[in-house]
């Protein structure tokens, strides 16, 4: 390749579209300015998506990300423009997701005078970033833009934070790419031990209950065939954790469900009388485990992850396979034995049923009163043939959505799930579409984390965005009013919301929307909903003291689930 | 109630700006004091060598070392009990001329505690030892109770494996194995 001189500003953007880059969420500002100025010349070839709040542009990207599988990028200026990308950064770091965060600095000799925009961006980012990287020369550029999209996208992804000093951006470099693909000091899939596949398919096939747990890293290791192939070949029934959710289609016969606090009965239950589990790519959160001391002490664990130290962080375990999963699972399966578990995976029965006749029912088919969230979700997801890509708030909001969604294809869900951020919802819708623009993408939002990025109505329109957004309003803070309920003597300390007409602020940025109240009006709102080409609001007006059940108490046992039946 | 135990960590690095916080803030997350930290660069040119104790439980010591060994920029990081080690400290003690020469046997204290005089001028005495935690702190108490100790200074622990197995290098030798793969790799698919 031959070399040329020109701005740091164009190297950066050389080495994106090097890297594949063809969208860029991010806002710009004072210690930018030079890299949207060369933006200007790389238009057509660099879609900038121009969000209305840098935590928005981190959100995007992360939707972007999850969806697509490609690595989202950010751009913002110094400063402020650079701390508000912090909850996206962490959001990212929680649920492994690549994201590469580029924010201008203020030249390198003004570093560390307190200069106008400067903050420590680096030392701020370093606790939430898998690499945090200041770039003060041009020469730099090509280099660290590869090796950040290489650490973001390898092994465990996660955000990676280039803090570019304006001088770096002004000064003339030759620009020469290589890719990057080694690091020294990073080994991103650590090397597989044939013992303990052996170990593990040994424990497998003496065991009577086992029982599989499903977590993102099956998606992010493009495993879901290698995992579908292995629950069918020893007939192994498995449950999901919120991110795994869509590595198995809902339909899937031995998907049994969603773990969790409010996740299903069976695969709770039933993590408390297997007789070997087997997680794969995830990391026994305390929202799946509840009380540690009571989870899963009947079992034999195997623990498949790529990451050394989330094995044994949490629940000890029997037998550790550290790689990844696509290449881990098949190695097991190899060695398994043909068996069929019809007495096993029946066990499951009683406890689905138990649950449908007691919250399922009276969530999806109430015979009378005000709408139920989880019909609204159900009812949305069956108008789009199940097919259609899940976004989420947090709160009863995600809890409800993910219980009740339905999934045909993978990569189907986005959700904060580790940092659980409100707000992160209707800007990694946007991400979500533009990382996905053939699906039809539905957000489920509650009144108050709408208000949390509501500003995004902006981006969605000048974008000209199709993005489905439903708000189940039920004028509180949901899941907090939940626990003020159940845990704090209905004292509802700053819960209760008042809040705006959501149809007349779409409105105001030219996005259509209604509000449905009636059970009898649902099925024709949602309709109207997805038949509008473009973006939409539905307000849904639903009761206002609902409850997510089954619920497993914090700290409690997954074996003990309030149902809300008494 | 698991019982706490000094452990020495021993993390091998790029030499980076930056590193420090991120080993430190990880000993942060999990409430862990920093007894001693000593940093400087390893036998292998580029590669920097931190040496931290700390008081933990074995099980807390283990996840936090796994958690730094994660770390981009890190090498190798690994944990050692005092058995599995051969550590030292070093340690300076500012006396007054007047009152060391005062004192008298000099020679006595000098070979009791196998120290080495560093300095002398008008007005102070510089004394050197090394040894352990006890061995240093015997000889500042001796020194404070009999003439005054004006200044005193000790340095963190260095500290080496007794083990026959020289991880860092052995782990060098296995990345260097895996990079010449890799390049072979690449040139078969460059001329496939």
């Amino acid at each position: 390749m031959e070399k040329q001189k020109i701005t740091g500003s164009e190297a950066l953007l050389k080495s994106l579209i090097a890297e594949g880059v063809d969208t860029i969420f991010g806002y710009p500002g004072g210690q930018a300015i030079p890299i949207y100025d060369s933006l200007y010349d790389y238009r057509d070839q660099l879609k900038h998506v121009l969000v209305r709040h840098e935590q928005g542009a981190t959100h995007a990207a992360q939707g972007y990300a999850r969806v697509s599988g490609k690595v989202g990028v950010t751009l913002v200026t110094s400063g402020p423009g650079a701390t508000n990308t912090i909850t996206g950064i962490a959001d990212a770091l929680m649920d492994s997701t690549p994201m590469v965060v580029i924010a201008g600095q203020v030249p390198s000799p003004l570093l560390g005078t307190d200069a106008f925009q400067e903050v420590d961006v680096i030392g701020i980012t370093q606790p939430i970033t898998k690499w945090a990287y200041q770039i003060r020369k041009p020469e730099e550029i090509a280099w660290a833009v590869s090796r950040a999209f290489y650490i973001a996208s390898t092994g465990r992804p996660g955000p990676v934070v280039l803090d570019l000093a304006k001088d770096a951006q002004v000064g003339l470099v030759d620009f020469e790419y290589k890719k990057v693909d080694y690091v020294r000091s990073y080994q991103p899939e650590p090397d597989i031990n044939p013992d303990r596949i052996k170990a593990a398919a040994a424990l497998i096939n003496k065991a009577e209950k086992p029982f599989c747990l499903v977590g993102q890293g099956v998606l992010l290791g493009g495993a879901e065939e290698e995992l579908k192939a292995f629950l069918l070949k020893n007939d192994i029934p498995a449950g999901s954790t919120v991110l795994g959710l869509s590595a198995l289609p809902s339909d899937f016969p031995l998907n049994k469900g969603m773990l969790g606090m409010h996740g299903n009965i069976g695969p709770n239950r039933k993590t408390n009388e297997c007789d070997v589990l087997i997680a794969i790519g995830m990391r026994f959160d305390d929202r799946v485990t509840g009380d540690l001391k009571t989870y899963a002490k009947q079992a034999k664990v195997i623990h498949l992850d790529i990451d050394n130290s989330e094995i044994g962080k949490n629940v000890p375990v029997d037998v550790k396979v550290l790689g990844n999963a696509k290449h881990t699972i098949p190695m097991i399966t190899a060695l398994l034995e043909e068996r069929k578990r019809p007495e096993w995976n029946a066990e499951f029965e009683p406890d689905a049923q138990e649950e449908y006749e007691k919250v399922i029912e009276k969530e999806l088919s109430p015979a009378s009163g005000p709408l139920k969230m989880g019909e609204v979700v159900r009812k949305v997801s069956e108008a789009t043939g199940n097919d259609a890509v899940l976004v989420t708030d947090v709160g009863q909001n995600q809890m409800m959505g993910v219980r009740y969604f339905k999934y045909k294809r993978t990569r189907s869900v986005v959700t904060s799930g580790g940092l659980g951020t409100m707000g992160f919802g209707l800007p990694a819708a946007m991400g979500a579409k533009f990382g996905a623009p053939d699906r039809t993408v539905c957000f489920f939002t509650g009144d108050g984390g709408m208000q949390m990025t509501i500003q995004e109505l902006g981006t969605i329109m000048q974008e000209k965005l199709d993005v489905k957004i439903i708000i189940l309003n039920n004028n509180f803070l949901g899941m907090v009013r939940q626990w003020q309920e159940l845990f704090f003597h209905e004292r509802y300390s700053n819960t209760i919301m008042e809040n705006p007409d959501f149809v007349a602020i779409a409105k105001a940025y030219g996005i259509a929307g209604r509000t449905v109240e009636k059970r009898e009006e649902l099925d024709g709102a949602i309709a109207e909903m997805l038949n509008h080409d473009g973006a939409y609001v539905l307000v849904a007006n639903v009761e206002p003291c609902g409850m997510v059940y089954p619920m497993v108490p914090a700290g409690g046992s997954v074996t003990n689930m309030i149902l809300g039946d008494k | 109630m698991t019982t706490k135990k000094l452990y020495t960590v021993i993390i091998f690095s790029e030499n980076t700006v930056g590193l420090l916080n991120q080993i430190t803030i990880i000993f942060t997350r999990r409430q862990l004091n920093i007894e001693t930290l000593s940093v400087s660069p390893s036998a292998i040119q580029g590669i920097h060598k931190f040496t931290i104790t700390t008081f933990a439980d074995e099980d807390t010591i283990d996840k936090v070392v796994k958690q730094i060994d994660k770390r981009v920029d890190i090498l190798k990081a690994y944990y050692n009990t005092d058995e599995d080690l051969v550590y030292q400290e070093i340690a300076l003690y500012k006396l007054s001329t007047d009152l060391f020469i005062k004192m008298g046997a000099v020679e006595d204290l000098i070979r009791k505690y196998n120290a080495r005089i560093l300095e002398i001028n008008e007005t102070c005495v510089v004394l050197e030892k090394s040894g352990h935690y006890d061995e240093t702190q015997a000889l500042f108490k001796e020194l404070s109770e009999t003439i005054g100790v004006l200044q005193f200074i000790r340095s963190g622990r260095v500290a080496i494996t007794k083990s026959r197995v020289e991880r860092l290098s052995d782990m060098l030798a296995e990345m260097e194995r895996k990079l010449q793969e890799k390049s072979k790799d690449r040139v078969c698919l460059s001329q496939s």
